[in-house]
């Protein structure tokens, strides 16, 4: 697998309530031929319904990652990840944090919380570029991801 | 975006049994100026020795990534990732699994558990190399771990 180096493809639900900061994400990802924003959602209650295909979702794709930020209405980002960490199925799906927080403790938090990683956004779209470009080198080259067949296989289990 | 002048040194703890991948790894690791592999231990025993600071590990530095190999003697590297996740001192620590498994059950067994991540390692050390490079710019430039008290 990782053996020829060939990018495997990832799947990504972006959960952000802030506009402007996902239209400079979506562009950013523009060049990430290996990654498909599946769906961007806004708010905490609305990711929740999303992976468990509630509500106006109950076509969802199970997404290979989910970027999850912090501040976020309804439900923030530490209680999404709180409620994905204590569901079997949903578990196992790894959860970045991207926020504009730099604050020690929320970095404490969320890897306490069962985050992969914690990315602080940066300001400047260049440098936003740069991140989203090694993110994705390092999601599609170095790091696997739990086959998706399988999550959903696990979500049919529970219904 | 926030760091990078500040950008602190990434110390890496490699627990692998086999003596070979972590000279490879090393090596691959070696013109990195911002990682520093604090150690390596060959034993999932070891491995919790170090982190808690037992024996000849006290005073040992924690280190802000562990590198988890999975088939290895004494406690292997899922025990000791369910050890160190339900740990409140030591679950703050990302844990990548390094591993010659890609096997579908391995995986969701290391994410399910609670790791970051799941590497498989390549054979040839040309992509260890450009492997390495991508882990190490992720992990310093991208991604801010758990600040560590030097």
């Amino acid at each position: 697998m990782a053996d020829d180096l060939k990018p495997q493809p990832i799947e990504i639900l972006l959960v952000d309530d802030n506009d402007d900061d996902v239209v400079l994400l979506e562009e950013s990802f523009r060049d990430s031929h290996f990654v498909n924003l599946l769906q961007v959602v806004h708010d905490g209650e609305e990711a929740i319904l999303y992976l468990r295909r509630q509500g106006r979702h109950q076509n969802a794709k199970v997404p290979g990652l989910v970027l999850l930020d912090i501040n976020m209405p309804k439900k923030n980002g530490f209680e999404v990840l709180q409620i994905m960490k204590s569901d079997p199925v949903l578990r196992t799906i790894p959860v970045v944090m991207l926020t504009t927080s730099t604050r020690d403790e929320d970095i404490v938090r969320s890897y306490d919380g069962g985050a992969c990683s914690f990315v602080s956004k940066p300001v400047n779209f260049e440098k936003l570029k740069e991140v989203i470009k090694q993110f994705t080198l390092y999601w599609t080259l170095v790091s696997v991801i739990p086959p998706l067949r399988m999550a959903d296989a696990g979500a049919a289990n529970l219904k | 975006m926030t760091q990078e002048q500040t950008t602190p040194l990434l110390d890496i703890l490699i627990v692998d049994d086999n003596e070979d991948d972590v000279l490879l790894l090393q090596e691959s690791m070696r013109d990195e100026p911002s990682v520093n592999l604090v150690h390596s231990v060959h034993d999932g025993v070891e491995a919790m020795a170090y982190l808690r600071q037992e024996g000849p590990y006290s005073g040992a530095p924690r280190p802000g990534l562990v590198l988890l190999d999975i088939n290895m003697p004494k406690k292997n590297g899922f025990e000791v990732l369910s050890e160190m996740k339900g740990d409140p001192q030591l679950r703050t620590i990302p844990v990548v699994m390094l591993t010659t498994s890609n096997r579908d059950a391995d995986v969701m067994a290391a994410y399910g558990s609670g790791a970051c991540s799941f590497v498989t390692k390549p054979v040839s050390f040309d992509r260890l190399k450009v492997m390495a490079g991508h882990f190490v710019s992720y992990w310093t430039n991208v991604v801010r771990v758990p600040r560590v008290e030097r």
